[in-house]
């Protein structure tokens, strides 16, 4: 596999990006017309933690994502047309149309699940990194989860577990100030969730989750200390979701003063930004990725309107291998 | 032919399997070094090492979604939850991941997860220690439960289990554990889904499930001296269940009785109950009987918890009921 090149890497970075920005931005727009059954969450405001922490990833590196887990699977690699038809339900979709947003997987590229269950992905990542280590293998887990679930049992059993074992995960919390409805100071008595960190004794690092390449850096550096065997470290990228926390939420608990604050601090402008300015990348090629980024959402949209529906027989199907 | 504990045939079905399978790894709270909670995983972890007999931290969620990420990732777990009451705690890596995971990603992942629990009471083990909650479980698809009443059938079906790339929960009676049995030194295997007839009759049939189907194989004895035969069935899987070995006795007997450990509400022996009315009604002579234990939390005191559990005399009354019925 041909290593890339730092400016073909940051491309890409961004590349990735802006596919989560149109692919969520047409998700809502689709789902308010009715073409996508049941609930969605999308991560608009989040795109930076997702590229930043899978960029960091091997092809076959394993993530296990959440209930708002577009983003982790286009920064991991998913294929847009796949899941816009299994957001349609579709029987092309990822999942042939029988898991829909929440339960995406491509495990072929180490994609092991979104989640509906919030810190259900938790305790299964330390599962699949042991598995990755007793099968010699130096593949690490990416465990996703928000400030929400920092609160759950199962995420102090899971870090606990891997803290213990040496297990390579890398948990990267997306703090976004609110659990659902309800906002971080009520939810826990520390100012950050790293800091649950020392309860395991396992390094707790606090990133500016909106600036990609701090994010990168501190992936690189967990990924690092995983695949040395040095076990799990816990990463908090502070950052901010523009929409509610599903689509139609009515958002009583914030005021849209607070988001157009965060709006101004668009991780997708700021690095566009910086690719201009630092690293001297002309306007034209961003634009260029920008239209091959609409086209490919626009082809994805098509291909999951024109895909077939699930069969009903399929209903019956995959219950037992 | 060589007699084993039903403990020993259950360790001897993992040490079997352990050693042709490198894949096959222990995950459980205390069942290294102490040899596990009952004893059952004794000497394993002498054979095995820490590698692959792994003293877990006090963790059921951690434990059971350790052992389900690590299925989903190329290994073949064998996790245990040292009582079935245990498994409030880790029930969603169970039910809303595990079982249902193949199912939700399309069939592209497989599970192969067995998860051994013990379960049952007459130890005064009192509420918490002493449940039958197999129920919740085979109420769920995606996963299958399965039952031993026998050291053979207990070695048998685990090692099936063991080979089934699904996910499989493995009831453990405590009270069984002493039991002897006659065990092959051969390998072989009890299929998943099938039921065993534990004693043929005419007179009456008795669909029973772990320890149940001991006593109730000592009232059958009892009630032969009356000349009235009982025939035993013990379904060995409870999910998915063997209906037609069941279905076929009724034929021949027109009478059921379904006796397990559980709380008469909503058990595995109501959903037998249920599944003979809709399908062998026209054999039915009387209304399928169910004998369980009471509708309370399972009480501390020896004699309390006697009289909510069920036992050998309301098994014989029950069948005095059952053959004495007639339609009004």
């Amino acid at each position: 596999m041909r290593v890339m090149s730092e400016k073909e890497r940051l491309l890409e970075m961004y590349k990735k990006m802006v596919t989560i920005r149109r692919f969520e931005e047409k998700v809502s727009d689709l789902f308010s017309k009715g073409f996508i059954p049941g609930f969605v969450h999308v991560c608009l405001g989040q795109e930076a933690t997702a590229v930043g922490i899978c960029s960091a990833l091997r092809k076959d590196d394993y993530i296990t994502s959440t209930h708002r887990g577009h983003g982790h699977c286009i920064a991991k690699g998913a294929d847009v047309k796949y899941m816009m038809a299994e957001l349609f339900g579709k029987a092309t979709g990822y999942c042939k149309g029988k898991g829909g947003s929440m339960h995406i997987a491509d495990t072929d590229i180490g994609i092991m699940g979104a989640n509906g269950i919030v810190g259900g992905g938790i305790p299964i990542a330390p599962g699949i990194a042991f598995a990755a280590r007793e099968k010699g293998t130096d593949r690490v887990t990416v465990c996703f989860f928000g400030d929400g679930a920092s609160s759950q049992g199962s995420f102090h059993e899971s870090l606990n577990i891997s803290a213990v074992w040496k297990l390579p995960v890398i948990y990267v919390c997306e703090n976004n100030l609110y659990a659902n409805t309800v906002p971080l100071i009520k939810q826990m008595n520390v100012n950050d969730v790293a800091t649950k960190s020392k309860a395991y004794d396992i390094p707790g690092v606090i990133v500016d989750g909106n600036n990609v390449l701090s994010v990168f850096k501190e992936a690189e550096e967990a990924v690092k200390r995983a695949r040395e065997g040095n076990g799990p470290t816990l990463i908090e990228c502070k950052t901010y979701r523009w929409h509610g926390h599903y689509e139609g939420d009515p958002e009583l608990y914030r005021s849209q003063d607070e988001v157009n604050q965060w709006k101004k601090k668009d991780p997708m402008v700021l690095f566009r930004s910086y690719l201009l300015k630092e690293i001297d990348i002309a306007n034209k090629i961003l634009d260029e990725i920008d239209n091959k980024v609409h086209k490919e959402i626009e082809d994805a949209v098509r291909f999951a309107k024109e895909s077939p529906d699930t069969e009903l027989s399929e209903a019956l199907t995959d219950v037992f291998a | 032919m060589r007699t084993l504990t039903f403990r020993e045939a259950i360790r001897e079905a993992l040490r079997e399997e352990m050693r042709k399978d490198k894949d096959i790894y222990l995950l459980g709270e205390d069942i290294g070094v102490h040899g596990g909670a009952f004893s059952v995983t004794q000497g394993l972890l002498k054979e095995f090492g820490e590698k692959r007999v792994k003293d877990t931290p006090l963790t059921e969620s951690a434990i059971v979604g350790t052992a389900v990420g690590a299925a989903i990732a190329g290994l073949r777990p064998v996790a245990e939850v040292m009582f079935c009451d245990f498994f409030t705690v880790c029930m969603d890596p169970i039910i809303n991941q595990a079982a249902k995971m193949r199912y939700m990603f399309g069939g592209k992942i497989k599970v192969p997860l067995v998860i051994r629990t013990t379960f049952g009471a007459r130890l005064s083990a009192a509420a918490q220690h002493s449940q039958s909650l197999e129920a919740w479980f085979a109420h769920i698809p995606g996963l299958k439960v399965v039952m031993p009443s026998t050291p053979y059938d207990a070695k048998g079906l685990l090692k099936s289990a063991i080979h089934d790339d699904n996910v499989v929960l493995f009831f453990e009676h405590k009270y069984l554990y002493d039991k002897k049995g006659e065990v092959p030194e051969n390998e072989y295997t009890v299929p998943l889904g099938v039921a065993d007839i534990k004693r043929k009759g005419k007179d009456v049939t008795i669909v029973a499930t772990g320890y149940m189907v001991q006593v109730v194989l000592s009232a059958a004895e009892r009630l032969s001296k009356e000349k009235i035969e009982v025939e035993i069935i013990d379904p060995r899987t409870l999910a998915p269940l063997d209906k037609d070995t069941i279905i076929n006795s009724v034929k021949k007997t027109r009478r059921l009785i379904v006796v397990s450990e559980e709380h008469k509400n909503c058990a595995v022996t109501s959903e037998v109950s249920a599944t003979i009315s809709e399908e062998a009604f026209e054999f039915l002579d009387a209304p399928v009987k169910r004998i369980n234990t009471l509708d309370v939390p399972i009480p501390f005191n020896p004699k309390l918890e006697s009289f909510v559990l069920p036992d050998e005399e309301k098994v014989i009354k029950g069948v005095r009921e059952t053959l004495g019925y007639k339609f009004k």
